[in-house]
């Protein structure tokens, strides 16, 4: 390894980037091509785009990187990681900076966090999502103005055998629940 | 040829008509599909954004139960499709996730070797291992006259080695074409269709979707055919929605790529979960397809 990546590696953000995402090492080839960003679907609604955000993860300035609004626009498309010449794991970054910005609850106007916790307790009680218990306890809690405009779209999803009223629980819950209590206990990738 | 059966949660309701049609087109080419028992949710993109080692075991555990007589899974849904394949690479690539993993595993008395199972797309089956001259010879309805938009949309073709061409897939546009439609341009069929942002932000979900309705209706395709349960909810169920948000008329059906096969070979509408759409199919698809037969 040459002396210049090795001095991107001193920013303890970077470092920190690398012990959450499987791959993220890679940042240090990053080119600043902006291949990235010009193939996001939502790149010109994000405050940095994906190239900036990555430039400003080997700055280390990691504040400003989690209060951005950019991972939370993040689809998970892959359009980026399929283009980018260095093969960085983009998306899998966005899904490392949501983690980080999530435990120190960083993330500004965005509801995203909380359906993402709302669908992964569901899966965690019952094996399944549950699409009508994610749907109104999300909306309830985050969105209940929004729930008014869904109405008429959930009675038509209803009238058409497309919403299930119950969930569905898988029969070794108890084996998922053990699956998952391990990893919460080994706490993270590496 | 047997194989094992992950149909994902969308599959059993909101997007039953994609299971039936998968079930019953797989039946009339011989593949028998095994359904994973007790399979598990994989947590589509909401378990990554909170937990990445959860993420990753709760996914595993279905490589896992894969019946150890079979070494192939189809996965019809991209999510779970994407997720499984994943999980995956991530276990070859990276020798101390997979000891992780499988620790996770473990406390549920599992273990799953990466590589083991391999993980196939519907369409990658008909289209690598049926192929042109078994499809053809299948047809009872041809679709001939039919305008068709091939959509693919992302999780399925990009990253993990998927099943086509990232950038401009066309295994859809080739089978459809064997079938006799006409398959129109749709450069935008390998976009995104904005997953979980309709439940995050309308105005830039909406724009997402109303970018690929434009695209269909400027290359006059009478009907979207899609591979995921995801882009077939947001286009069909939503259309009305960003219709009223943007003063657009678009009509546009959307259906699974498996119910259009099943009507070119003959099989039962109502088996194929025919009028679960929002956006009704039928009547579009029926007068296209006897104004041929009467011509």
């Amino acid at each position: 390894m040459v002396g210049h990546t090795l001095e991107l590696r001193g920013s303890p953000f970077l470092q920190e980037i690398i012990r959450e995402v499987p791959g993220g090492e890679r940042i240090v080839h990053c080119l600043q091509c902006g291949t990235c960003g010009g193939s996001c679907p939502n790149g010109a609604d994000m405050e940095y785009t994906p190239r900036t955000i990555l430039a400003m993860i080997t700055a280390n300035q990691r504040d400003k990187v989690l209060k951005a609004n950019t991972m939370w626009f993040c689809v998970s498309c892959y359009s980026c990681v399929s283009r980018c010449p260095q093969k960085i794991p983009i998306t899998d970054i966005m899904y490392g900076l949501k983690r980080i910005s999530i435990r120190e609850k960083a993330y500004q106007e965005t509801d995203a966090p909380a359906l993402a916790k709302t669908f992964t307790d569901l899966l965690d009680k019952y094996g399944r999502s549950f699409e009508l218990g994610l749907a109104s306890r999300y909306y309830l809690f985050n969105r209940p103005l929004a729930m008014l405009k869904m109405g008429p779209m959930g009675l038509s999803m209803f009238t058409r055998g497309r919403m299930s009223l119950t969930p569905t629980r898988i029969r070794n819950v108890d084996q998922l629940q053990a699956i998952i209590r391990k990893a919460r206990e080994l706490g993270g990738v590496s | 040829m047997k194989y094992a059966y992950y149909p994902g949660c969308s599959l059993e309701c909101n997007s039953a008509a994609y299971d039936h049609s998968v079930r019953a087109v797989a039946d009339l080419l011989g593949i028998e599909l095994r359904e994973i028992d007790d399979w598990n949710c994989c947590g589509a993109t909401e378990y990554f954004t909170q937990d990445e080692l959860a993420a990753c075991a709760v996914i595993a555990r279905n490589l896992a139960l894969v019946d150890p007589q079979l070494d192939q899974v189809v996965a019809p849904c991209a999510a779970c499709y994407l997720n499984l394949r994943k999980v995956d690479h991530l276990m070859q690539e990276n020798p101390e996730l997979e000891s992780k993993v499988n620790q996770c595993l473990a406390a549920g008395k599992l273990h799953y070797d990466p590589g083991r199972v391999r993980v196939r797309h519907l369409l990658d089956l008909i289209y690598s291992d049926f192929g042109e001259a078994t499809l053809r010879d299948k047809v009872v309805q041809p679709l001939t006259g039919l305008r068709v938009a091939c959509y693919y949309g992302c999780q399925i073709v990009r990253p993990f080695h998927g099943t086509d061409n990232p950038e401009q897939p066309t295994k859809l546009d080739e089978v459809f074409s064997w079938l006799g439609a006409e398959v129109v341009d749709f450069p935008v069929k390998a976009h995104c269709c904005g997953g979980h942002m309709t439940q995050i932000s309308e105005p830039q979900a909406f724009e997402m979707i109303r970018r690929l309705l434009a695209n269909a209706e400027e290359y006059k395709a009478d009907v979207i055919v899609t591979m995921c349960p995801m882009c077939q909810l947001n286009l069909d169920a939503y259309q009305a929605r960003v219709n009223g948000f943007f003063h657009t008329d678009y009509k546009i059906p959307i259906i699974f790529f498996t119910q259009l096969l099943g009507v070119a070979f003959g099989l039962d509408w109502k088996k194929l979960g025919f009028g679960k759409e929002i956006v009704p199919a039928e009547p579009v698809l029926r007068r296209k397809l006897t104004a041929v037969a009467a011509a």
